[in-house]
């Protein structure tokens, strides 16, 4: 502890479980907010400081960038599933009228459907269609593997030339044997086999950035996760130094884990605009945003569940086979949100490449094809003891928040109401079900924020990285209201330009928890200095003033306004740096989440229509109500998405995607949404100087794990697949009036 | 080939140069520098490039711009009377019907061309109308709540929603 360290009191958790702790808190950092902690702006609901740019259409995104000279990039791409290039020419492309430059991507096998093999650049979209159309590619066509059933099949094709195998993964797990014995020897073993699709990230906004250079010096708007991310991966492309690019990114129209890499098409925008010498704007059309951006892996989850007949979980065996693609990583993680026994659960993880697009992180990576097959074997095994499927995760869940949210939710969807599985008769059925997640998204260091002070009583608050769209220029701005005592519209925030502090990746949902402390940490330091001002030009203690309510004072009440006080900056302006420290003691190591679901199946025609959706969410202090209950909103929505509409579609015979658009890739609409409750608890989860925590992925998690529960209450059978379209709703009815 | 249009875009009449095969779209964005009507898709299918054409929401991306001649084009940004925002921007902006914001101005003109018509409509009148308009960020209940209130604030019939009331009464507003 050194001499300006001080100790620290502060209760964490939630009303229900108050954890009273002791930290040591270095000098430059503000006391932690905690769950004593009282709020005039945090906490509130704040329309966003950028709203009035978005609904006036001046917000300006990546699409809207048009410069003058400016021009249009795209790509020629491979229309075979596997095949080897024998050539590349573009000299015919070269001589279409507009036509500028192209530049062919070196390589000598194409392994997916839509696979760019040269990029051109043209003075308008028509001359660059043009000339793509006149790309001439000589290939020698190869069978291919584009399904997760042709790779896994015996002889199958070889998606990559260097593997033995399609498949590759860790082989016995750890503690198999442990498991398999146990299994044997347990009351009742439970097993099923959970299939889940492949989903496409469908941002609003496709992927696009815009080129320019001035000298040896690059400037790219982009739309990314990762202003920061995208600097230093165009520079190891192109071999610049780092110092000669600024990314700009002020608004992006949506990523869902998609826009984190600066994608092939960024450096090939600045290589074009450096030989054309005239600004490049490469945007991905809908089908390139399908095909060729990313996706969430499909799974085929083989499980094995022993409970004792009491109702609690014994040993756990899964095997997961996913697809990247042609990429890595197709991990469904099993969320083992229960409490398993830690040596009882045997997890093997198989990849299986396939000739498609490479993978992606999106929302929550993993975790929502693991919680619709863990929910799923709790469901079975609940209805093979005879124990309601929810008593069946309180007895088996030990998380205080998640115990809460269970009873509040069970209240909200009027659980007691829910019959028997299968107990409803006529052709419209309804049912109750429930799903549960957790998440960390606590965040951490690698993020520092400006925050100045000027004369004239007005504040900016500046970092580098990204807002997505979740809030991020909000989350600061607010932050940075509380702790200088000030109303919301006297603080300016921006984001978006490298230029500015270095702040994170959008990702893992750890943006806020990382940046809003850093934040905080600098209004804390700003107002420090602003407070000795006011402290030598009214010859009081500096210790003893508090920033409230737009007024500097003493709890006596001698002060000054806070545009007073601004008077007497000298220099123009206070400006001072917060930076993330690590996280100190949590409450929890992350965030839990609960939903319930209530559907009405049409037995008939196997259509399922989702009634009611209750989210109770933790996200730590909720810094801006609006914006996380619009997350939860869209989480709840792309996890009721997930659980019945959308699927990538590959075609057997020649491996493309169907359903590259958005007429047959079905992403919901206003008509499709439920009745949401959206709950949301403030915890003190301490880890940082906010307590805030991040609420983008977890909300997506559980939804379609619930909804199957619901679907499964309904008619009294278990839909195994995802998304549960009416054929699969009908084939599991029809198959239990069979088995009767 | 370009061809000479006359264009009547937020009551301001414009001449520009396109080529004939040109969408509204293109014409909007690249000729006129109105990039508030958004490019989702080109297919017809996301309806964030809708813009009212005589007062009907149309998909810019399947309108070629000399069909508008001698017609009346609205877009987002003719959507505020000077600094004075539409209701619906207004309701938008305060209830966080906008998240990343890019759907925001099809939104907007879509839901414009129903309160025009119907001003208290209600809530499936609302999700009938906006069914065309995909959004991949709010699910969708604050543009339901938010077009509902602007409807019913240009008819001063409806006191404010709950979280207005609330910020209200906190003595708070905010957005800059």
């Amino acid at each position: 502890m050194s001499i300006e360290d001080r100790k620290v009191k502060l209760v964490l958790g939630f009303a229900a479980d108050r954890q009273e702790v002791e930290l040591t808190i270095p000098d430059e950092e503000p006391t932690p907010w905690d769950l004593e902690s009282k709020f005039s702006v945090v906490g509130g609901k704040h329309a966003r400081v950028d709203a009035l740019a978005k609904v006036t259409g001046r917000a300006k995104y990546t699409h809207d960038i048009n410069l003058p000279g400016m021009l249009f990039g795209g790509f020629a791409r491979c229309p075979h599933a596997a095949a080897e290039i024998t050539s590349v020419d573009a000299a015919e492309a070269l001589l279409v009228p507009g036509v500028k430059a192209a530049i062919p991507m070196t390589q000598d096998r194409v392994r997916y459907a839509g696979q760019p093999v040269c990029a051109l650049a043209a003075t308008t979209r028509q001359a660059l269609a043009a000339g793509i159309a006149k790309v001439q590619a000589v290939y020698k066509v190869l069978p291919h593997a584009a399904r997760i059933d042709q790779a896994m099949a015996d002889a199958a094709p070889l998606v990559h030339r260097n593997q033995q195998s399609n498949l590759s993964g860790s082989g016995q797990p750890r503690n198999a044997e442990t498991v398999a014995a146990e299994l044997e020897k347990s009351a009742k073993v439970v097993r099923a086999t959970a299939r889940t699709q492949v989903q496409t990230h469908a941002s609003m906004e496709t992927h696009s950035s815009v080129a320019k250079w001035d000298g040896d010096k690059l400037t790219l708007w982009t739309s990314t996760q990762a202003t920061f991310g995208v600097r230093s991966q165009v520079a190891d492309a192109l071999r610049i130094p780092e110092a000669n690019i600024t990314v700009i990114c002020d608004f992006m129209g949506g990523g869902f884990g998609s826009k984190f890499g600066a994608g092939y098409f960024t450096a090939i925008a600045a290589r074009l605009a450096q030989e054309c010498g005239a600004p490049v704007k490469i945007a991905l059309d809908r089908r390139e945003e399908h095909t060729d951006t990313g996706n969430r892996p499909d799974s085929i989850q083989e499980m094995a569940l022993g409970v004792s007949t009491d109702g609690k979980l014994g040993a756990y065996s899964v095997k997961i086979h996913g697809t990247p693609g042609i990429g890595r990583g197709a991990g469904a993680r099993n969320p083992m949100i229960y409490d398993f026994p830690r040596e009882m659960r045997a997890v093997a993880q198989v990849e299986v490449a396939t000739n498609a697009g490479p993978q992606a992180a999106m929302r929550a990576p993993g975790h929502p094809q693991g919680s619709f097959a863990l929910e799923t074997i709790m469901d079975l095994a609940a209805e093979a003891i005879g124990m309601d499927p929810l008593e069946f995760r309180r007895i088996n869940d030990s998380n205080p928040v998640r115990l809460q949210q269970y009873s509040d939710g069970a209240k909200r969807i009027g659980w007691e109401q829910r019959r028997k599985n299968g107990s409803a008769t006529g052709r419209f059925r309804r049912g109750m079900g429930v799903g549960s997640s957790t998440w960390g998204g606590l965040g951490g260091p690698q993020a520092e924020v400006d925050c100045k002070i000027f004369r004239d009583g007005s504040v900016q608050v500046r970092n580098g990285a990204q807002d997505i769209g979740t809030g991020a220029k909000t989350v600061m701005a607010v932050v940075v209201a509380e702790e200088l005592g000030l109303p919301l519209t006297k603080v300016s925030a921006f984001m978006g330009n490298t230029s500015d502090p270095i702040g994170p990746a959008s990702g893992g949902s750890t943006t806020a928890p990382s940046i809003a402390p850093a934040a905080r940490q600098a209004a804390y330091l700003a107002g420090r200095e602003l407070k000795a001002l006011v402290a030598k030009h009214l010859g009081v203690n500096a210790d003893k003033l508090l920033m409230k309510a737009g007024r500097i004072s003493t709890a006596e009440g001698k002060g000054l306004a806070f545009e007073e006080a601004c008077r007497l900056i000298q220099s123009g302006e206070i400006s001072a740096r917060g930076k993330r420290r690590s996280n100190f003691r949590t409450y929890r190591d992350g965030v839990a989440g609960v939903q319930f679901a209530e559907v009405e199946v049409d037995c008939e025609y196997g259509l399922v229509r989702v009634v009611r959706i209750v989210a109770l969410q933790d996200a730590g202090i909720i810094i801006n109500r609006l914006q996380a209950e619009s997350q939860v909103n869209g989480g709840v929505i792309q996890g009721l998405a997930y659980a019945l509409m959308e699927e990538r579609v590959m075609d057997r015979q020649r491996g493309h995607q169907l359903n590259a658009d958005f007429e047959a890739y079905k992403v919901p609409g206003m008509k499709d949404m439920p009745e949401i409750e959206c709950v949301l608890y403030d915890i003190a989860n301490g880890g940082n100087n906010t307590s805030v925590c991040g609420i983008g992925e977890p909300t997506c998690i559980p939804t379609a794990s619930a909804i199957a529960g619901a679907i499964h209450n309904a008619i009294g059978a278990r839909v195994l697949s995802l998304p549960m379209t009416a054929d699969k709703v009908l084939a599991a009815l029809a198959q239990r009036e069979s088995g009767k | 080939m370009e061809t000479a249009l006359k264009l009547n875009v937020n009551g301001e009449v414009r001449q520009v140069l396109a080529p004939a095969n040109h969408s509204l779209l293109e014409v909007l964005r690249e000729r006129c520098g109105l990039t508030g009507t958004k490019h989702g898709c080109e297919l017809g299918e996301c309806g964030a490039c809708t813009v009212l054409l005589d007062g009907e929401p149309v998909l810019a991306c399947l309108v070629l711009a000399v069909e508008c001649e001698d017609r009346r084009v609205e877009t987002v940004e003719g959507l505020s009377n000077g600094a004075a925002l539409h209701p619906l921007q207004q309701a938008f902006a305060d209830l966080g019907a906008a998240q990343c914001g890019y759907c925001t101005p099809g939104m907007l003109m879509t839901a414009k061309a129903l309160l025009d018509s119907n001003p208290l409509a209600s809530e499936m009148e609302v999700r009938e109308a906006l069914a065309g308009n995909l959004c991949r960020c709010t699910g969708y209940w604050k543009i339901v709540e938010a077009v509902q209130w602007a409807g019913r604030m240009s008819t001063g019939d409806m006191v404010p929603p709950q979280c207005l009331r609330e910020r209200n009464a906190a003595g708070g507003c905010s957005h800059g």
